[in-house]
């Protein structure tokens, strides 16, 4: 089962921002900072970690931290 | 038959390394294995990190920031490779990029800029760092980059970027005629849809991804592994009396219209 605090490592390690800006409710986009190349690092870095493949239109729909954790307790 | 290649002493460039599931790096991992020192350019500093991470403790590696679009850049590039290596035998192209905008509408409406965009930092690179490289190449040196199938067939979305691929592959074949009397090669590898960071930046790209694997003659995707086998062939010796090709690691998708059944 993924946790927030396992999520919240990935997202810290590929876009690069301080762990306590990192919290459910933080867009990726707006909140974080993430351009479109690392949003896709992203994406990739979460399938890498849960060993899951996220299509791209789930992953048009994960858009905050929390949905990523959703998302990936969903497909577990 | 048994065929080992050692490439102690020889020496490469990779320009384009994002991650550790970029061609260049399915590329420079055989290279590394055969003994080759290579030096590593990425094009910002927000890509430095996963260089910093793929090339620790990887034994004649060094990496270097490197905008291919500015002379400046270059220039400095391949002032270090003078002072790490001394020479070149092998430089590896895998750059690509076009506005993502050029890539979600209609081909037709592509703005000068972004068809300027994505020509010069897709296509035009390889002839300038190709100028930059030629002082330092020796005989046997080899040059290849990395094209797509969408130079030929239309993919839909993949717009100016097919337009810049397809002037790749042109510059290969020029490029190949300037550099032949000194027995350097220049070739390109038109590799299958891989998921990639820069591919899956794509709109459309899982859709493209699927109907791949389901049309290709092996009946499966090419993997990146195979990629790295095929650069290793074409800038190796292996490849010696091959330049100006467009070479295809596809599992066999371009060849077929629509899968068997």
């Amino acid at each position: 089962m993924a946790t927030f605090e396992d999520v919240k490592a990935v997202i810290v390690e590929k876009l690069g921002v301080d762990a306590d800006k990192v919290t459910p409710e933080a867009r990726f986009v707006e909140d974080l900072g993430a351009d479109s190349l690392e949003t896709v690092e992203l994406i990739m870095g979460l399938e890498d970690r849960f060993g899951i493949t996220i299509s791209d239109e789930d992953a048009e729909k994960i858009r905050t931290v929390q949905a990523a954790v959703d998302y990936i307790g969903s497909q577990q | 038959m048994s065929v080992t290649i050692d490439l102690s002493g020889k020496t490469a460039l990779v320009m384009g390394v994002a991650n550790a599931r970029s061609l260049g790096w399915a590329i420079a991992e055989p290279l590394l294995q055969a003994g080759c020192r290579v030096g590593f350019s990425y094009q910002g500093e927000r890509l430095r990190g996963e260089l910093e991470k793929l090339t620790a403790g990887r034994e004649g590696t060094w990496i270097q920031q490197a905008d291919a679009t500015s002379e400046e850049d270059l220039t400095a590039l391949f002032a270090r490779v003078r002072e790490e290596f001394g020479h070149l035998d092998y430089l590896v192209h895998s750059i690509a990029y076009a506005p993502r905008a050029a890539m979600e509408g209609r081909f037709i409406a592509t703005t000068p800029e972004d068809w300027n965009t994505a020509l010069n930092v897709s296509a035009y690179t390889l002839v300038s760092t190709a100028r930059h490289a030629e002082p330092l190449l020796r005989p046997g040196g080899s040059i290849v980059s990395l094209t797509y199938h969408a130079s030929q067939q239309v993919v839909p979305k993949y717009n100016v970027m097919g337009v810049a691929k397809a002037a790749l592959e042109a510059a290969t074949r020029y490029l190949a005629a300037d550099l032949g009397k000194a027995d350097v090669r220049v070739n390109t590898i038109s590799a299958g849809a891989m998921r990639t960071v820069a591919a899956r930046s794509i709109p459309g790209f899982s859709g493209l991804y699927d109907e791949a694997g389901r049309r290709a003659a092996l009946g499966r995707h090419a993997t990146p592994e195979e990629v790295g086998k095929l650069a290793l062939f074409l800038l190796s010796d292996l490849g010696s009396g091959v330049t100006g090709q467009t070479v295809y690691v596809d599992a066999g998708a371009n060849i077929m219209t629509m899968p068997l059944e």
